[in-house]
């Protein structure tokens, strides 16, 4: 019969649905069997932490979105209202603020796995690259949802970031009155902040999937960098990673609830607790810890436009990092010099971190322009000439050969051979 | 479980810490307090919170608001329903039109919410001065120091330094931004009399509105850290049979 799919389950409900819809064959196929590297480091949990932090921001959002009033008279007093008066509100609101603060750590730690681990070169470029867009549009979502609550640096962060559209010539300043909706941060720019915070992680949701797909047809990365060479080098993703990946998710929550239970205002900033007040520009005005590092880049540079173009530029460069790393060797377990400096870049972004949360005066400035600069050097010199100059480590034979210490491939694990179909 | 709870004590130390110090410029960080809703397992003293309450009636809310808090959330302080009831109808407070379409007032309920000294700002600035006195219901969050800010503010009153020359109408407080504030030294000795025998020094004033303060910008702390050592101790217990399983099931990969 043409167009019914060939369906393995046995179950007649889902071997109904299956046939018409070959959505389990599907999931049996990405998510039950489809061959993972056997190798992989507790740093591989961090993509599925993230996801499972997607999940957690978009229904405690949903939750709070219908309390919330979006109306710069009650927003300030509508969050009040969710946090004394609706049922747990209390609580979906600190995993909702404190959830934004963890959806970045995780994110960074899974970003430093892929430049540790040269994850984004080639055949995963466009994965990488969606990466970056994924990232982009987190941060427009976490900027857009921390003006929701109107709070002194919700009105006044709005107004220094949206600004800062005001330095590109001509088109600036009608960039700038698009985003507000008028002539200032007001009412306007509140409701369409709230109405774009609701639509971009449903976006996110998409590339997210384009994201994983892009990696299902090129299959992930290990912590040797080296092809998959051979069934013995993978695992069937289900039992194995599901369970592996699971260990992670509650370390997560239990780091998660340890902030949301015992001190959830810790990574926030007491200034927001006072409503905003157009009339009084707060003593400092710095945005929330995780665009910390970008801000110092900003104002490392005294000229606005280039400041502007220069934090753009640093993540826009990761878009072109698989070509401007000439090296062949991915992991840095096998690049004797490259294992290094990346940790020196990390350092660099720390320091730029730490530079963005104090007043650009006296000594911060000048470690912000030099970590910035290095932040630059890394990638448009460092990466392209050490790729030239490093002489990598001879590479394991395959992952099979590394993971049992250079017997060879032994012969596939029984949990391996074992048919997933049966478990469904 | 020791581990957790050091790791966690650790935690709610760094965090003040590394508060007050960022806090440093313009003015002395107030010296760290003893709060009893600080601590991990913390819960509010109540009778601290309650004398705490009789301090804001009768001395802060002759100029500031508490809009966030509801009469009938005072039975999160230990007042029983008969007493909220006594302190909401000591209020009059807008109760919509009467027949004739007039506004009408009465005594308060339960379900209102806290009634504020003035109408509105432009009030609240006639009578202090042109000063506005700031809403209570958050200060505690809102302010670098939290609790030990409150109670360094009511406590950090004094002559200014010879050399300093104050503004018409301000007063010196070694806590305050700038050293000048123009709230006048608002807690003397023996100015409430406490219905428990309860010495009432400014340092115990102010020990104890900090604790109402602190109840009122964060009403939910009890309930919130009692479901958080229940959570973290699911999630323990979670994490040891996961990596369990997680042994087991790996145990024939190697």
């Amino acid at each position: 019969m043409a167009g019914l799919h060939k369906s393995d389950f046995t179950n007649p409900v889902i071997n109904w649905i299956d046939t018409r819809l070959p959505i389990f064959t599907m999931m049996q196929k990405e998510y039950g069997v489809f061959p993972t590297p056997k190798n992989f480091n507790y740093f591989w949990n961090f993509g599925a932490l993230a996801m499972v932090n997607l999940v957690i921001m978009i229904l405690t959002g949903i939750f709070l979105a219908m309390n919330y009033q979006p109306n710069t008279a009650l927003a300030f007093d509508s969050v009040q209202h969710i946090m004394r008066d609706v049922n747990y509100g209390w609580l979906i609101r600190y995993v909702h603020q404190n959830g934004a603060s963890m959806f970045f750590i995780v994110t960074y730690i899974h970003i430093f796995r892929g430049l540790y681990y040269g994850s984004y070169k080639s055949p995963r470029e466009l994965l990488w690259m969606l990466g970056v867009v994924i990232l982009l549009i987190m941060m427009a979502t976490a900027f857009l949802g921390y003006v929701l609550p109107w709070g002194q640096m919700s009105y006044w962060g709005a107004t220094v970031i949206t600004n800062l559209f005001s330095a590109f010539p001509v088109i600036g300043p009608k960039i700038v009155t698009l985003l507000w909706g008028g002539f200032s941060v007001d009412n306007p720019t509140l409701n369409r902040f709230f109405s774009l915070h609701y639509l971009l992680p449903f976006v996110l949701v998409g590339i997210v999937f384009l994201h994983i797909a892009a990696l299902h047809v090129v299959g992930s990365n290990n912590p040797l960098g080296i092809d998959v060479k051979s069934p013995q080098d993978t695992l069937p993703f289900h039992p194995y990673y599901t369970i592996k990946d699971s260990v992670g998710m509650c370390v997560f929550l239990m780091v998660f609830a340890a902030f949301v239970f015992f001190n959830p205002n810790y990574l926030g900033d007491p200034v927001n607790f006072v409503p905003a007040n157009p009339l009084q520009t707060p003593e400092h005005i710095v945005p929330e810890w995780y665009f910390l590092p970008f801000y110092a880049i900003l104002r490392s540079v005294p000229n606005k436009l280039l400041g502007v173009c220069m934090m753009f530029a640093a993540i826009l460069v990761l878009f072109v990092l698989p070509w401007l790393d000439t090296s062949k060797v991915r992991s840095a377990r096998f690049r004797p010099i490259y294992r290094w400096v990346i940790w020196v870049w990390v350092l660099a972004f720390m320091v730029l971190g730490v530079c963005g949360a104090n007043k650009p005066e006296g000594v911060w400035v000048i470690l912000s322009q030099i970590s910035t600069f290095y932040y630059f050097l890394h990638f448009l010199v460092i990466l392209p000439l050490l790729g030239k100059l490093e002489r990598p480590l001879p590479l394991p034979e395959s992952i099979s050969q590394s993971v049992t210490g250079g017997r060879g491939g032994g012969p596939m694990p029984s949990g391996a051979a074992a048919k997933p179909m049966e478990k469904a | 479980m020791r581990a957790l709870r050091n790791l966690l004590l650790g935690m709610a130390a760094v965090g003040p810490m590394l508060g007050s110090a960022l806090a440093a410029g313009g003015a002395p960080t107030p010296p760290t307090q003893q709060w009893s809703f600080e601590r991990i397992f913390g819960t509010y003293d109540l009778a601290a919170a309650q004398r705490g309450f009789q301090v804001y009636s009768e001395v802060c809310a002759a100029c500031h608001s508490l809009t966030f808090v509801h009469y009938r959330q005072l039975s999160g302080i230990g007042l029983t329903p008969e007493q909220i009831k006594a302190v909401a109808a000591a209020v009059t407070v807008p109760q919509g039109l009467d027949d004739q379409g007039a506004p009408k007032e009465g005594p308060g309920t339960p379900a209102n919410k806290f009634k504020a000294p003035f109408p509105n700002e432009t009030a609240a600035r006639a009578g202090n001065n042109g000063a506005y006195p700031p809403d209570l219901s958050l200060m505690v969050n809102a302010r670098v120091g939290g609790p030990d800010y409150i109670y360094g503010l009511m406590t950090g009153y004094g002559t200014p330094p010879a050399t300093m020359v104050m503004q018409d109408g301000m007063n010196y407080n070694k806590y305050f931004t700038g050293h000048q504030i123009a709230m006048p030294q608002p807690l003397q000795d023996a100015q409430v009399t406490y219905a428990d025998g309860t010495t009432a020094s400014v340092e115990q004033m102010a020990r104890d509105v900090t604790t109402f303060l602190a109840w009122a910008a964060n009403p939910e702390l009890v309930e919130r850290k009692q479901m958080g050592v229940r959570v973290i101790l699911f999630l323990l217990l979670m994490t040891g049979l996961t990596y369990a399983v997680k042994r087991k099931v790996w145990s024939d990969v190697h």
